[in-house]
């Protein structure tokens, strides 16, 4: 750059005097810092990350640091800040800092390595979930906004339902039918694709009118899939997906971010609709981009401010999704922490050892409100519109 | 004038649109031609058709509501309306650019002026980045926007409209395109602002010897920029001729008054004339001749039939079936 202003500096442009410039990351660090409620968000969510981080190296291992496996019946039920009786305890067995920092739970395990340990879970189950549910989200809501008036033909609905039948069916072991089914759809694909090369003939019969005619736009098929999903209640579809599949981390962020993109692609449809109509985006088609560079390129970095906010708030909900799952049971399988499954263990003991349903549950409490605060202020800082106003 | 052969030529286009059961007739057979290094300005009250006829030139009706039902646009040998996206996108912005009305939406808010313009370029062109940044500069400078080096990281909302508009420009010339489509580019301008764009677009058009295809409503603008005017109403071309035949022997009676409604000094102090009613609906557009409901020259013959172009001589023509008949005939 330097190299570059050198060299047109002994050109004659008109030069006149210009207040010193911001870089967009400096006007952003201004009018977040005006924000402390975010920036109280964003710094413990930082802190979070940290401990959760850590936490997962300090929990793992052969010999971690922090074993939140290692029962200690003796010691059950120790409050919060409480000094190890050394000598009922092995020498491995005593806590690392040497005190229970967040007490013991009903099998004497230390609570405060169960947190580290179940950070972890609360952190990647967060952003795993809320990561597929915005890939998705932004996927079919960028399809429905932007090529939803085009419509899908008779036929090729027909034949994906048929696809996915012939499909199921094999999968449930009547093999003979489902692959005559499939063998079928392939045989269509084949047909329609000779008879384009003769499509001259002027008279249609009419199964084949039919069969060619608009039956939905992809816009109405879309949003009518969003409609029916919001349909179910999530949280037990769900507990019964989780009740089919094997028991693992993995399978609960998948499950909650399959289940939780339906609000993200409402969002990013509404702002393809009103953005696709913008000046800038005929002017872009007007100097030649093609569709797929003017989605991402122009519409996109247009659209992807509410999405952003919706995602750290979703983040929160997602936690939130887990922890609850876990506390009935269906979450990660039991000699994992979790934050759900230390609370959901600490609330046979609430009267006689209340530290351990408060503490999960204030940590919960924190951390989503942390996310939601930094949303918001995300949000703000992100539409122009709103940060006029400072 | 000595550039003769046509660039762009469109011949008999019809556009239509669909909406709610009606067929809005936006664009009824218009044929028109713009040669090269010449400025064709097309004029027309809101609603008659200019803007879509422009669109079409580029492809960029939006194809469920409209379509382009018949006619051609031949744009230096090839008929655009056959060409597929892919041959359309090339042409775009590399060969015919547009200019739209209004600066203030046209650029995108999230991205500095310099990546806009950068981007018409690389979209056609393979060009490393420096001669990418001194290109962008030389274009800003071109334009006329002050001290570019700087203002080349700016992002549109730090920009006046004026220079906003001078942006499309920079970004419509990026390509070195050989026609400049402008669809009302100093609508949303204030006067002054008004005269620097024109006079800008001017001597661009001189210097890179382009053709400009400019869209307006204000005559008083078409005046001072358009070696050859078409008149436009309600989707038809009623009158076409260079500017002289227009401005001082217009033959139809819409071109008349709108010549008329023109403020001038001679007219200082008395009521400015108008056109009575308004556009028709193009949907439901009149029988015979669309202008005669508002005309006040209208004859019997004008619901019934309408003839077609008349010529009068040196690429005057016109259309109109009055202009048939003696004058004072019974209407």
């Amino acid at each position: 750059m330097n190299m570059v202003e050198k060299k047109l500096s002994n050109d004659f442009y008109i030069e006149s005097p210009l207040p010193p410039k911001r870089t967009r990351m400096q006007e952003f660090q201004r009018h977040f810092g005006q924000n402390r409620l975010a920036i109280l968000g964003l710094f413990i969510f930082i802190l979070f990350f940290c401990c959760a981080v850590t936490g997962l190296f300090l929990t793992s291992g052969s010999r971690p640091i922090f074993d939140p496996a290692m029962v200690r019946l003796q010691e059950k039920l120790r409050p919060p800040l409480a000094k190890p009786n050394l000598d009922s305890l092995q020498p491995q067995e005593v806590p690392a800092l040497g005190v229970y920092l967040m007490g013991t739970d009903d099998l004497g395990r230390d609570v405060f390595a169960r947190m580290l340990q179940g950070a972890w879970v609360s952190l990647t189950v967060g952003f795993v979930a809320v990561g597929i549910s915005v890939l998705i989200g932004i996927f079919m809501g960028g399809i429905a906004g932007y090529f939803g008036q085009h419509h899908i033909r008779t036929d090729h609905i027909l034949f994906t339902l048929a696809l996915i039948l012939g499909t199921g069916l094999v999968i449930v072991n009547y093999t003979f039918i489902g692959i005559v089914i499939i063998l079928l759809c392939l045989a269509y694909i084949f047909y329609s694709c000779l008879a384009r090369h003769e499509s001259t003939e002027k008279e249609t019969p009419v199964l084949k009118a039919v069969l060619h005619s608009n039956a939905v736009s992809v816009d109405t098929l879309i949003m009518r899939i969003v409609d029916i999903m919001l349909c179910f209640p999530s949280f037990f579809l769900i507990l019964t997906v989780v009740a089919l599949l094997p028991a693992s981390i993995y399978n609960i962020m998948i499950v909650i971010g399959l289940t939780s993109w339906m609000g993200t692609t409402r969002f990013v449809r509404a702002e393809f609709l009103s953005l696709r109509e913008q000046d800038f985006v005929a002017a872009a088609k007007a100097l030649g981009l093609s569709n797929f560079r003017i989605i991402f390129r122009h519409i996109m970095p247009n659209a992807i401010a509410p999405v952003l906010v919706s995602a750290t708030i979703g983040i929160a909900s997602a936690i939130l999704t887990e922890a609850g799952l876990s506390f009935l049971g269906f979450g990660v399988p039991p000699p994992h922490a979790t934050w759900g499954n230390i609370l959901s263990n600490g609330k046979n003991f609430i009267f006689d050892a209340p530290w351990l349903t408060f503490i999960p549950g204030v940590a919960i409490l924190i951390v989503v409100l942390s996310f939601n605060l930094f949303g918001e202020g995300l949000r703000d800082v992100m539409n122009p519109k709103l940060r006029e106003r400072h | 004038m000595t550039h003769d052969r046509p660039l762009l030529c469109v011949e008999n286009l019809k556009v239509y649109f669909q909406s709610n059961g009606a067929r809005a007739h936006a664009v009824d057979g218009i044929s028109f031609e713009v040669r090269e290094k010449e400025t064709v300005c097309i004029v027309g009250e809101s609603g008659c058709g200019k803007t879509v006829s422009a669109l079409s030139i580029l492809g960029l009706i939006p194809t469920p509501p409209g379509e382009i039902v018949d006619g051609q646009i031949i744009f230096s040998g090839q008929n655009l309306i056959n060409l597929d996206e892919k041959a359309m996108q090339k042409i775009r912005g590399n060969h015919i650019s547009m200019v739209f009305q209004e600066p203030l939406t046209s650029l995108n808010p999230v991205f500095t002026i310099g990546d806009q313009i950068g981007e018409a370029v690389r979209t056609h062109q393979q060009i490393d980045t420096e001669a990418l940044f001194q290109y962008c500069v030389q274009l800003l400078n071109d334009v006329g926007i002050p001290s570019p080096k700087q203002r080349i990281n700016d992002y549109p909302h730090q920009l006046s409209g004026g220079q906003r508009q001078r942006v499309m420009i920079a970004m419509a010339l990026a390509c070195d395109p050989d026609l400049i489509i402008a669809d009302e580019p100093t609508t949303a301008l204030d006067v002054t602002v008004q005269a620097q764009i024109l006079a800008l677009l001017r001597s661009i058009q001189k210097k890179r010897s382009m053709s400009v295809l400019y869209i307006s409503h204000d005559l008083g603008v078409v005046s001072a920029i358009a070696d050859r005017i078409y008149v436009m109403y309600a989707g038809i071309m009623v009158e076409q001729g260079n500017t002289d035949q227009i401005f001082r022997s217009a033959r139809h009676p819409y071109t008349q008054g709108l010549l008329a409604s023109l403020p001038s000094p001679s007219k200082r102090g008395k009521r400015l004339h108008s056109i009575p009613g308004t556009v028709p609906n193009p949907a439901y557009k009149p029988k015979g001749c669309p202008f005669h409901p508002r005309c006040r020259q209208k004859i019997l013959s004008c619901q019934q039939e309408y003839p077609g172009m008349c010529d009068y001589g040196e690429g005057h023509l016109a259309r109109c079936p009055v202009l048939f008949k003696p004058k004072g005939y019974p209407g």
